[in-house]
């Protein structure tokens, strides 16, 4: 083995000893850094989980304009292509009189009378165009061509919204935003005290072997020889505390999800956040350790930075 | 092997502790420094182990300008110098292989050229069959000489003693003694600060003596008569 191989793996060894012998003190600066990556997990799972429950509902919202039975294919194909102009359309379905009697009949086969009613006469159902919109809270301009006169003329009844459901997405759009910035500033403050909590415990552990530090540098270890060790100590506080922090989340989403059998909890699909985590594992578990690696070396990195200088011999 | 050249070293505007001190030392001398305390005899030394740097002038060490020395050589510097503490300096929780060794696995050695290295050493510095000791267990003529052990197991050109003989009873200050010059018979340039006019006279040496930051004299087998009770 070269001798940088072997300084290298005399770093780690040292590192892995420091994290055993200051076990009191990592315990504590592990606690926060698990509560720290606990909280960016758990506003990871449920920003996802709300943008699903928004999705599923905005998949199902659109806007339906029932066309009158005089009205020329030329002109629909013109209203069509006035519709689709909107650039808040995603995409547009024309549903001919037909289509609307199959569908009726379809959702009504439980109800013979209704059938009944509807088979005795002529189809009265309006053949209709069905839009689908990018972003439901937008609608103002669509709206608004669709109540100009030129539009109008050609509608048999008034455009249809599904208005109850665009007030169910915007409450939910708005606590999404809410979880989304708590969690923000939750992440930035405990990053921000568990790195100050990681940088004394390390100034503590500096100050504790200031003796044998002080004879390395007098010696002639090099700065990384010396700072090394520090640094592979608060790495494994990140892999550690990233560690439980997902058994912890694991517990909690996945056992609770199978052991409540709630697949909705009101805003937050339980179901579905045990779903995320299982199938994104990996990525959350790269990700968990990935900053606390990160929240560990930098604390370090800046600790010793700042306490390893020895200028004199006393 | 040494050379400084109108070195001064003030550490504020009224304390001047070197001053335009010269200085030469050949390969393989045995170089005795005296003075009172605070004469600056440990700023020379700390110059030298670049501790300390210069206000002005110039130092060669071992063919390096120190002026051309970045802080990240400081290390590799370090290497080269052997280095002996009044105090020791040994870690408590290290028994005497371990102290020894440390000095080895901070640069990189393996373990077996550790273990075929450090009994070599602690034998020359008559230590055989210590190396399990701790160094509490040891006399302070004994820690002295696995400091020295320490200082040497990477066969440095040059060494440096301060006051190593200090905190000794005579019997144990003349066994660390006899050590260091058994050491500069093997070759190793030895410089060697103490206040015991006993070991400067009997030993017979170049006697480097200094006086308020500056040499007052440099003479060969020179006599020393220290002043009041020191150390």
């Amino acid at each position: 083995m070269s001798h940088k191989l072997i300084t290298f793996w005399r770093i780690i060894k040292s590192g892995v000893q420091n994290f055993f012998r200051n076990a009191t003190l990592a315990v504590a600066a592990m606690a926060v850094m698990i509560i720290t990556l606990s909280i960016v997990l758990f506003s990871v799972i449920a920003n996802a989980t709300f943008a699903n429950t928004v999705q599923q509902i905005t998949d199902r919202i659109d806007v339906s304009v029932y066309l009158k039975d005089s009205v020329t294919v030329n002109q629909r194909e013109k209203l069509t292509a006035d519709i689709k102009a909107n650039k808040n359309v995603k995409s547009i379905k024309y549903i001919s009189k037909d289509e609307a009697l199959e569908i009726y009949k379809k959702q009504n086969v439980s109800n013979p009378d209704l059938l009944a009613a509807i088979s005795q006469t002529d189809n009265p159902l309006p053949a209709s165009l069905s839009i689908k919109p990018i972003d439901p809270n937008k609608l103002n301009e669509l709206k608004a061509f669709l109540d100009s006169k030129e539009a109008k003329a050609l509608q048999s009844d008034d455009t249809s919204y599904s208005g109850d459901r665009k007030e169910a997405i915007d409450k939910i759009s708005q606590a999404t935003k809410f979880f989304r910035e708590i969690g923000f500033v939750g992440v930035i403050v405990f990053t921000f005290v568990s790195m100050l909590i990681i940088f004394n415990t390390i100034r503590m552990s500096i100050f504790n072997r200031r003796d044998e530090l002080t004879i390395m540098r007098l010696l002639g270890a090099s700065s990384w020889y010396i700072r090394g060790p520090f640094v592979v100590e608060t790495v494994i506080y990140g892999v550690v505390s990233a560690v439980v922090s997902l058994t912890l989340c694991y517990i909690l989403f996945v056992v609770s999800a199978s052991n409540f059998d709630a697949s909705s909890l009101g805003l937050l699909d339980i179901k579905f956040s045990s779903d995320y985590f299982v199938h994104n594992f990996w990525v959350i578990l790269g990700a968990q350790i990935s900053i606390g690696v990160l929240i560990g070396a930098a604390s370090s990195l800046i600790a010793t930075r700042r306490y390893l200088k020895f200028k004199s011999l006393s | 092997m040494i050379l400084l050249d109108r070195v001064t070293k003030t550490y504020n505007k009224n304390h001047t502790a070197l001053d335009r001190v010269s200085l030469h030392v050949e390969p393989k001398e045995f170089v005795i420094i005296v003075g009172k305390s605070g004469a600056g005899k440990s700023t020379l030394l700390k110059l030298l182990t670049c501790e300390e740097r210069p206000n002005s002038g110039k130092i060669v060490v071992g063919g390096l300008d120190y002026d051309k020395l970045r802080d990240r050589d400081i290390p590799l510097l370090r290497r080269k110098i052997g280095v002996v503490f009044q105090d020791f300096k040994l870690l408590p929780n290290k028994n005497v292989f371990e102290n020894v060794a440390f000095a080895l696995e901070i640069v990189g050695y393996g373990t077996h050229e550790i273990k075929n290295t450090v009994p070599r050493v602690l034998d020359i510095v008559g230590l055989k069959g210590k190396e399990k000791s701790m160094p509490l267990e040891l006399s302070g003529g004994e820690r002295q000489r696995v400091a020295i052990a320490r200082a040497i197991v990477r066969q440095p050109k040059i060494l440096i003693a301060d006051e190593p003989t200090g905190n000794l009873d005579p019997k144990h200050a003349w066994d660390v003694i006899n050590v260091l010059e058994k050491i500069n018979r093997y070759g190793t340039t030895v410089i060697l600060t103490t206040h015991n006019q006993d070991i400067v006279n009997k030993l017979k040496r170049r006697v480097i003596t200094i006086d308020e930051g500056r040499i007052s004299s440099d003479r060969a087998n020179a006599k020393y008569h220290a002043e009041g009770t020191k150390q």
